[in-house]
């Protein structure tokens, strides 16, 4: 009984910091949208439009109201999820938005698989090999990824897998042959093409996100090798690690039993981080490939004032991160017993 | 003394990047008896017991000989070794704390011991481990199997650390300071217990630790270790009569109750001392 109080405590705890965070989050964009150069109403009638006309749209807009006022209708658009129309596309932001971000997020999720699925292992084998050649090379190998930009590897590396050696897809989500071809319902071309039981658009769609997404997870990689190595060296000198080589257990098995089990925690975040990251960040290589996600959407706005559609772009990114934070909250608990409800 | 366990002849450890070694030109031999090794931090004490185990993978060992019952520990491959550590030697760590694994369920890490060196399903080894739980006087064996090291007391972790390294019924085992994290209240019971376990079962132990009270009650033999070299070896019942400088300066510094309650005498040192051993 005491545990299920506990833990419904901290259930609340979690879902309080949340919400209060949304607001913070809220009021962010609400504020920044004000103080911006950039003259809402100048945006949708022109330079040139009359006095009447202009004032017409400030009233409409309800930019007459009182701040409070108009935060009030803010929210209310919010929460029933009407984020405006953008100015550049005339569509709904909100319609934009769920068309471009799973673009986004299909290609982060591929490239943080990449980077996790490389950079841990090369964490764990270079904080084993401490200061022996795979701990060098290992430690070049992410240097360089760290310091190439993007978008030159990503140039380099349509070059020859694409225009060279033939191996993948150029640019876009998949070859113009096929757009179009399947219906979009959730906007996952993975998922879509798979509920149609299209498996040609399938592959393509594997074959123009898999470069993309290796070079954006190798240059990931770089960060999550660098923290699993000191995690990992942080838990090879504990203890409990002497202790499982006295009970006879192997090295490995020490190191992935052990060692590595004391570090999910560590990892869930940073890797979550990286994630976040990619899912917001990814505009230079969405640029090169020519990629239809969210980076480019939100750049593109950017560069013309469309507001309303940064602004949600903001909040969309905001959100990003608390869910990605509420889920790497559920997963200590699994991983760490420490952090359970007491 | 009978057929010793463990023999070792001018063992000498040094640390990879030290300039002078850490141990050297140890010797001793070990039967079915319970030796203790005591000396200040630093003389060498732990490395002896972590050399013996073949735990330290980067510092370079010399000694004449290091022969474990018919294992020559010298040249024994780590693929050996792994039949040898928690087989037939194991070793009882200083603090419960950092001993045990944070993250996995205390009686889940005792098994772990035994199914490593013995073909067992899941529910005899879980047996075995509450019978051994049991034979470390843990009351409810049942519900501790299930806690994580947070949640039980030092005392308690540290029993259930004696009961992972004698599971395997070990020959040797050492036991590195296995007091010195505990509550004296809790002490006595600790030792009292591993005291048993050892004499039931014949096994042959190394008390490390730099308590002389303890290693006088606790064992037979004591081995005094000052700057990496072994000083005097006498009879735990000598202890009293010890003839080095050194070991006299030991227990001079030790407060006595009902003693006087002047300053203790300073340890003194001296280079000359870095001499082989007397023996007695």
């Amino acid at each position: 009984m005491w545990r299920m109080k506990g833990r419904t405590r901290s259930a609340m705890g979690q879902a309080t910091t949340v919400l209060v965070t949304l607001f913070g989050l809220l009021v962010l964009t609400f504020v920044i949208g004000r103080i911006m150069p950039v003259d809402p109403v100048a945006a949708i009638v022109g330079e040139d439009a009359t006095n009447d006309v202009y004032e017409n749209v400030y009233r409409k807009l309800g930019l007459d109201r009182p701040l409070y006022i108009q935060f009030l209708y803010y929210m209310r658009d919010i929460l029933t999820l009407d984020l405006g129309v953008s100015i550049r596309t005339g569509r709904p932001v909100v319609e934009d938005v769920l068309h471009v971000l799973p673009a986004t997020i299909e290609l982060a999720t591929f490239a943080i698989i990449v980077g996790a699925g490389l950079g841990v292992p090369m964490g764990v084998l270079a904080a084993v090999k401490k200061d022996r050649w795979p701990d060098h090379v290992i430690r070049i190998i992410s240097l360089l990824g760290h310091s190439m930009p993007i978008f030159w590897i990503g140039m380099i590396g349509l070059l020859i897998f694409y225009a060279g050696l033939g191996w993948v897809g150029g640019s876009g989500r998949m070859s113009q042959f096929y757009i179009g071809l399947v219906p979009e319902k959730t906007g996952f071309l993975f998922i879509d093409s798979a509920l149609a039981g299209d498996w040609d658009v399938f592959r393509s769609a594997l074959n123009h996100v898999i470069l993309p997404a290796s070079l954006l997870g190798y240059s990931s990689s770089a960060y999550i090798t660098r923290m699993t190595r000191s995690f990992m060296l942080d838990q090879i000198n504990q203890e409990y690690i002497t202790t499982a080589r006295v009970k006879g257990l192997s090295r490995p098995k020490t190191i992935w039993r052990h060692a590595f089990g004391n570090i999910r925690v560590q990892l869930v975040t940073i890797v979550a981080l990286a994630y976040g990251s990619l899912l917001e960040g990814a505009v230079l290589i969405e640029t090169v490939f020519a990629w239809p996600g969210f980076g480019s959407y939100l750049t593109a706005n950017l560069i013309i004032g469309d507001m309303n559609a940064v602004m949600s772009c903001v909040l969309v990114v905001g959100l990003i991160f608390i869910s990605l934070n509420l889920l790497s909250d559920v997963l200590y608990r699994v991983f760490d017993p420490r952090t359970r409800a007491e | 003394m009978t057929d010793p366990i463990l023999d070792i002849e001018n063992l000498s450890v040094r640390y990879r990047g030290a300039t002078e070694p850490a141990v050297r030109g140890v010797s001793f031999s070990l039967g079915r008896e319970r030796l203790g090794i005591v000396g200040e931090s630093g003389s060498g004490k732990s490395t002896v017991g972590r050399a013996i185990l073949r735990l330290l993978d980067s510092a370079e060992i010399t000694a004449d000989r290091m022969q474990f019952e018919d294992v020559d520990l010298l040249n024994a491959s780590e693929r050996q070794m792994l039949k040898v550590r928690g087989r037939r030697m194991s070793m009882i760590l200083q603090d419960p704390k950092f001993s045990l694994n944070p993250i996995q369920r205390c009686g889940d890490q005792v098994a772990e011991a035994f199914r490593t060196h013995v073909r067992a399903s899941k529910a005899e080894a879980r047996a075995k481990v509450i019978e051994m739980l049991n034979a470390v006087q843990i009351r409810d064996p049942e519900r501790v199997y299930q806690l994580y090291p947070h949640e039980v007391s030092g005392g308690m972790g540290q029993r259930i650390m004696i009961a992972m390294m004698l599971l395997t019924d070990p020959d040797l085992v050492i036991a590195d300071e296995p007091t010195s994290a505990l509550d004296v209240t809790v002490r006595l019971q600790v030792l009292n217990i591993l005291d048993r376990l050892v004499h039931e079962h014949g096994i042959g132990l190394i008390m490390i630790s730099h308590d002389l009270n303890l290693v006088r009650n606790f064992c037979d033999r004591v081995i005094i270790m000052y700057a990496g070299r072994v000083v005097e070896t006498l009879a735990a019942s000598d202890l009293d009569n010890a003839q080095h400088p050194y070991s006299r300066g030991l227990l001079a510094a030790q407060p006595r109750i009902g003693g006087s309650r002047g300053p203790l005498p300073v340890l003194e040192r001296d280079d000359s001392w870095m001499q082989p051993e007397v023996r007695s």
